[in-house]
């Protein structure tokens, strides 16, 4: 009987392939069709279903724009983005604490994304295991509210790496709540030295010209 | 947590590559993990047993490797280690780093088999 040679063999092999393989091959459709997929991530209630809502009501104006929206339970999101008069699809992960890019390409499942300028994905409310994920998005940008705290960056620094622009969220509440902007800018520049750093305020509109800058730029 | 879904993936991606290279059993899995992954190495270790439950990796190994962050320091001119996750600058001149070389790895770089 032959016995058994146990042996070492390299090997290099992406643990994430399957789900890079998918992110590239979606990347490669949003660009031949010529949109703009741009993903949300944050902690559960730092603002991103409001700055989304906001959003897609400016940019439906003059825009053809689409969402797909993350979250564990409830088509609820999905609800309130409707209002906007834009396609909304929610994506319903159970316990998953992510999305993935196959969950973003089932989703897109009978949309003509050549029909589209913008889509949204707003990732479910987390800060630590979306950074692991790409989605396929030309920016990702990581909201941080005014009422959270200025060292989140600190606590969270692989979501802010993972990243391309952060958005301070809920700015009218700034002065009720003694945020110090100078820490924000240095704690995030600490984590991610370049980043770019904007404030906005779904509820009153302020910051938004910077928001809307940032989306056509990139 | 996402370490079981990391942990799933994992399995996934050692299985194919224990195939290709005709392994009968397999007795560990080496893995380079870097901060920057996003994934946590102690939660990944507690969620490997599980998820090798009924597969051909079951009752091997995970053994990782860390893959400390590492920057091009454009002062310096060299690859250079960053002083941490929260002051992402060269450990050497203090230059602030935005050119990661190392430290976003999740992968499998070897794998013990019997063939």
């Amino acid at each position: 009987m032959k016995t058994a040679v146990p042996r070492l063999v390299e090997v290099r092999r992406s643990v994430l392939k399957q789900n890079d393989l998918i992110a590239a091959m979606l990347r490669e459709r949003f660009h031949g069709a010529g949109v703009r997929a741009v993903s949300l991530v944050s902690s559960p209630g730092s603002g991103k279903t409001a700055l989304l809502e906001k959003t897609l009501t400016v940019l439906t104006k003059n825009h053809r724009v689409a969402a797909l929206v993350g979250d564990l339970a409830t088509e609820n999101d999905a609800t309130r983005l409707r209002r906007s008069q834009a396609p909304v699809r929610q994506i319903v992960t159970g316990t998953v604490c992510h999305l993935d890019a196959g969950m973003v390409r089932d989703a897109l499942e009978g949309w003509k994304l050549e029909e589209l300028d913008y889509l949204f994905i707003e990732n479910v409310g987390n800060l630590v295991c979306p950074s692991s994920y790409d989605l396929g998005e030309e920016l990702r940008a990581v909201l941080l509210s005014v009422t959270e705290g200025e060292d989140k960056p600190l606590k969270y620094p692989t979501i802010f790496d993972s990243a391309d622009v952060a958005v301070v969220t809920k700015v009218d509440l700034a002065p009720a709540v003694e945020f110090d902007w100078d820490a924000v800018r240095r704690n995030i520049a600490a984590v991610r030295p370049g980043m770019e750093v904007l404030g906005v305020s779904a509820k009153t509109g302020e910051g938004f010209d910077d928001w809307m800058g940032c989306l056509t730029r990139f | 947590m996402h370490e079981l879904s990391i942990a799933i993936s994992l399995v996934e991606a050692a299985e194919e590559e224990a195939a290709k290279h005709g392994a009968a059993s397999v007795s560990a899995v080496h893995l380079r993990l870097g901060p920057l992954s996003g994934v946590a190495k102690e939660a990944l270790l507690f969620s490997y047993d599980l998820a090798t439950e009924g597969t051909a990796l079951a009752g091997s190994r995970l053994l990782i490797e860390d893959a400390p962050v590492e920057v091009f320091c454009t002062s310096c001119g060299e690859r250079r280690p960053i002083r941490s996750l929260q002051a992402f600058s060269c450990a050497a001149c203090g230059t602030p780093a935005t050119e990661i070389v190392q430290g976003r790895e999740l992968e499998v770089v070897g794998l013990e088999i019997d063939s």
